[in-house]
């Protein structure tokens, strides 16, 4: 076996693959190999570091040297300078935006200091594609483990005691619901990962099964053997290309070493998983609605009970949880229900990762223990606002998630308390904003969503989401009244009681928090005809003042529909009927003449 | 590929394979090991860097020591090339000049397992060479 002194982990994820880490680490085999470093210097394809915002990103071992915003051709310098010579690139080293530092131990990064990486613990760090990996870092022994000395009900009473809930939106209790699928009597059930993954902007399943898809395979066996069932199915959205590339070829791995398929460890335990693929539809993530696309009926939800673990696919009793859900199983039957129960708060243990984006310095996928304060995730992992600007909100949960402020920055991370807070914990997404974001135009922005997803089977949610975003549009427009306010908020409970499944149950939770949270914003749009953030272009105007106006004419001759008159060294006058508020003009003037009022 | 049959067939596969990743484990808490960084510039290389870091990296592997071994630039000492930088979990760096196989062998010995000072030395006038 070759021995590397030095081990190069190029990003193998869906974002850094967009950005030609590819090619990097083409390029990087190709230097090493002409510098005759081929055996000491291993390139190894790994998931997602998380720090997508500065990607592509090349880690460099055993000196943990973190290289960002690489391109195919730094690749020569990296090896000439860092491999033969021991000298680290400085240009490509990160920067710390607010110390104004350079950092290139990535165990010194802000971004890193306060993640504790279960759920992720393997992405990043090896070759998702390689099984032999996985195993040297203890793939399929919590399989061996069960197989061998737990009882299935043993398993289900330690991930009970741990605490796991569903990371996939609702927090059920991860364990109990292992229990209920495996009492549901019927010799044929069912093991389903819910792979849909429909939030706007969220990455969290995909970069776990891009970057190490044996947890969630194994994880599944495991479940089949508690709850007593000999098929797992993958629902996986086909705009995953990649996740599902890598899940195949695990899956054949897995098979290939017989730890999936007949006679798991010599055992009478057999367990096989096949991949179902999704067309993308948000609602086709909620469990019964993704039931009934993988037998190939349309993809709307039925109401419950029956629960799927009573009568699921096939109306077979059938397990689902989400990608994040399975990936902790592994570890908490290795370490035990007691270690993983050590991280978090009373109610929710364990870690949760999240998607950070928006208006914070660096997006990307983190993980944190339950219990961490917002705050925290804001400013110490996220690096702050960007540009310096002020925290608005963080709106948490996907879609339907509700509005967070400054004031619950200290609020800490666990379902019961986001749930307090107005929000909710949902999948994972986190998404931040600073002075510059309207909270109405924001809360329509998700209900835009959600109207355009909603399935239509029942009538609040069709037809009540399509108002509530109407009222929402009159009032960017500048024509809402203070009776419209009334109106959301009750229309907005009426949705959210009477709906057929939690999609509906939960659209209007945008609106309603930004209603109890930026009331005077919203005043403002009704009452003064004003957009506080300066986001609705209904309401506002674009005016030339007198006083600074030169006469250059620089504005007039580019605006775009000639809404700008005026003599050479006079002042411009701006025509509000004919403007369409680009800002053009704003661009151009020199003098600050014009203002947007 | 072979099948695995059972638990224990898992286990010892992992044993087999755990070295393929083992420098990233320990580069995962390098605090926690000794640590050997071999300087590599032009001048440590030419007068055998190369292979006092293979040196280190097979005799502290046989020796069953866990240790990170890793190059890093010019430390400034081209005069007593090759040089090499020594940290034991818990204590500060310590430079050593003009590295033979013997003299690593020694080092080993007597001050990776025993934590006594060998000859050699060169004043420390700085805290790490990678303080960033
Ligand atoms: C509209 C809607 C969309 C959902 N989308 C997802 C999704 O993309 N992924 C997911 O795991 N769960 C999603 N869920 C939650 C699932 O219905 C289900 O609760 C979850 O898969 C159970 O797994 P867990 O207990 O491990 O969280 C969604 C629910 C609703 C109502
Ligand atoms: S709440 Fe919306 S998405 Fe859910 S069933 Fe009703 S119409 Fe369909
Ligand atoms: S905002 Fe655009 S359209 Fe309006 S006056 Fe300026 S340049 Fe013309």
């Amino acid at each position: 076996m070759m021995k590397y002194k030095m081990h190069v982990l190029v990003c193998g994820g869906t974002g850094c693959k967009s950005s030609d880490s590819d090619m990097i680490a083409h390029n990087l085999r190709t230097a090493i190999d002409q510098k005759g470093l081929t055996e000491e210097v291993q390139v190894v394809m790994s998931g997602c570091f998380g720090f997508c915002e500065k990607g592509p990103i090349v880690k460099i071992l055993p000196d943990n040297t973190f290289y960002v915003h690489v391109t195919p051709s730094d690749t020569t310098e990296i090896v000439e300078e860092h491999l033969v010579k021991g000298r680290r690139v400085e240009r490509l080293l990160y920067k710390d935006p607010q110390r104004d530092e350079i950092i290139s131990d990535s165990k010194h990064m802000g971004f890193y200091k306060k993640q504790v990486r279960i759920a992720l613990r393997n992405c990043g760090f090896i070759d998702p594609e390689s099984i032999n990996e996985a195993i040297a870092r203890d793939a399929y022994q919590a399989l061996g483990k069960v197989l061998k000395e737990m009882t299935p009900q043993q398993v289900a009473e330690e991930i009970k005691k741990s605490g796991l809930r569903g990371r996939g939106g609702a927090g059920f209790p991860t364990g109990l619901k292992w229990e209920i699928a495996s009492k549901s009597p019927g010799p044929e059930k069912y093991v389903v990962c819910n792979a849909d993954e429909g939030d706007p902007g969220a990455f969290m399943d995909r970069s776990i099964l891009e970057g190490d898809p044996h947890s969630v395979l194994e994880a599944m066996a495991i479940c089949g053997y508690c709850i007593g069932a000999s098929n797992g199915l993958i629902y996986i959205r086909a705009e995953y290309p990649l996740a599902i590339e890598r899940l195949k070829i695990a899956i054949n791995q897995a098979r290939e070493y017989g730890l999936l398929g007949k006679n798991i460890f010599g055992t009478d335990f057999s367990f096989d998983i096949e991949l179902k693929y999704g067309a993308g539809a948000f609602v086709c993530g909620e469990e019964t609605a993704l039931i009934h696309s993988m037998e190939g009926q349309r993809g709307e939800p039925t109401f419950k009970p029956p629960f799927p673990a009573v009568a699921g696919y096939k109306m077979k009793p059938t397990n689902v949880n989400n990608v994040e859900t399975y990936a902790n199983i592994p570890v908490i039957i290795m370490n035990g229900a007691e270690w993983f129960a050590s991280y978090g708060t009373e109610k929710s243990k364990g870690t949760k990762v999240f998607a950070l984006a928006g208006k914070i310095n660096n997006v990307g996928l983190i993980e944190v223990p339950m219990g961490t304060k917002l705050k925290d995730v804001i400013y110490d992992i996220g690096g702050g606002i960007k540009g310096n600007k002020k925290f608005k909100a963080v709106q948490i949960g996907g879609p339907s998630g509700g509005f967070l402020t400054e004031k619950h920055l200290e609020t800490e991370i666990d379902y019961e308390s986001l749930t307090a807070a107005g929000s909710m914990m949902g999948s994972g997404g986190m998404i931040v904003m600073d002075d510059s974001d309207c909270m109405v135009a924001m809360a329509k922005f998700y209900l835009d969503f959600t109207v355009e997803e909603s399935c239509g089977k029942c009538s609040p949610c069709r037809i009540g989401n399509k108002r509530l975003n109407e009222i929402l549009e009159k009032i960017a427009q500048g024509k809402g009244t203070i009776e419209d306010l009334e109106l959301l908020r009750n229309l907005g409970n009426v949705i959210k009681d009477t709906s057929l499944c939690m999609l509906g149950g939960s659209s209007p939770n945008p609106v309603l928090s930004t209603l109890d949270h930026f009331y005077d914003e919203y005043l403002a749009h009704v009452k003064d005809h004003k957009c506080p953030a300066g986001q609705c272009k209904a309401l506002m105007q674009y005016i030339i003042l007198p006083e600074n106006c030169v006469g250059c004419t620089a504005c007039a001759r580019n605006c775009p529909v000639n809404a700008i008159t005026g003599e050479r060294k006079k002042p411009h006058v701006i025509d509000q009927a004919i403007c369409i508020k680009c800002g053009a003009c704003v661009e151009k003037c020199k003098f600050n003449a014009v203002v947007v009022q | 590929m072979e099948k695995v049959k059972t638990l224990d067939d898992l286990k010892k596969l992992k044993e087999q394979l755990k070295s393929t990743i083992e420098l990233r484990e320990k580069s995962n808490n390098p605090e926690s090991h000794v640590q050997v960084k071999v300087a590599m510039a032009t001048c440590g290389i030419a007068s055998g860097a190369r292979e006092i870091m293979s040196f280190f990296m097979d005799e502290l592997r046989k020796r069953n020591i866990d240790a990170i071994v890793s190059q890093t630039g010019c430390m400034g000492y081209c005069y007593a090339e090759p040089t090499i930088e020594l940290t034991i979990p818990g204590h500060e760096p310590v430079v050593y000049g003009n590295v033979t196989k013997a003299k690593a062998d020694e080092i080993i010995e007597k001050h990776i397992k025993n934590g006594i000072l060998v000859d050699g030395i060169i004043p420390v006038t700085y805290q790490n060479i990678n303080k960033k």
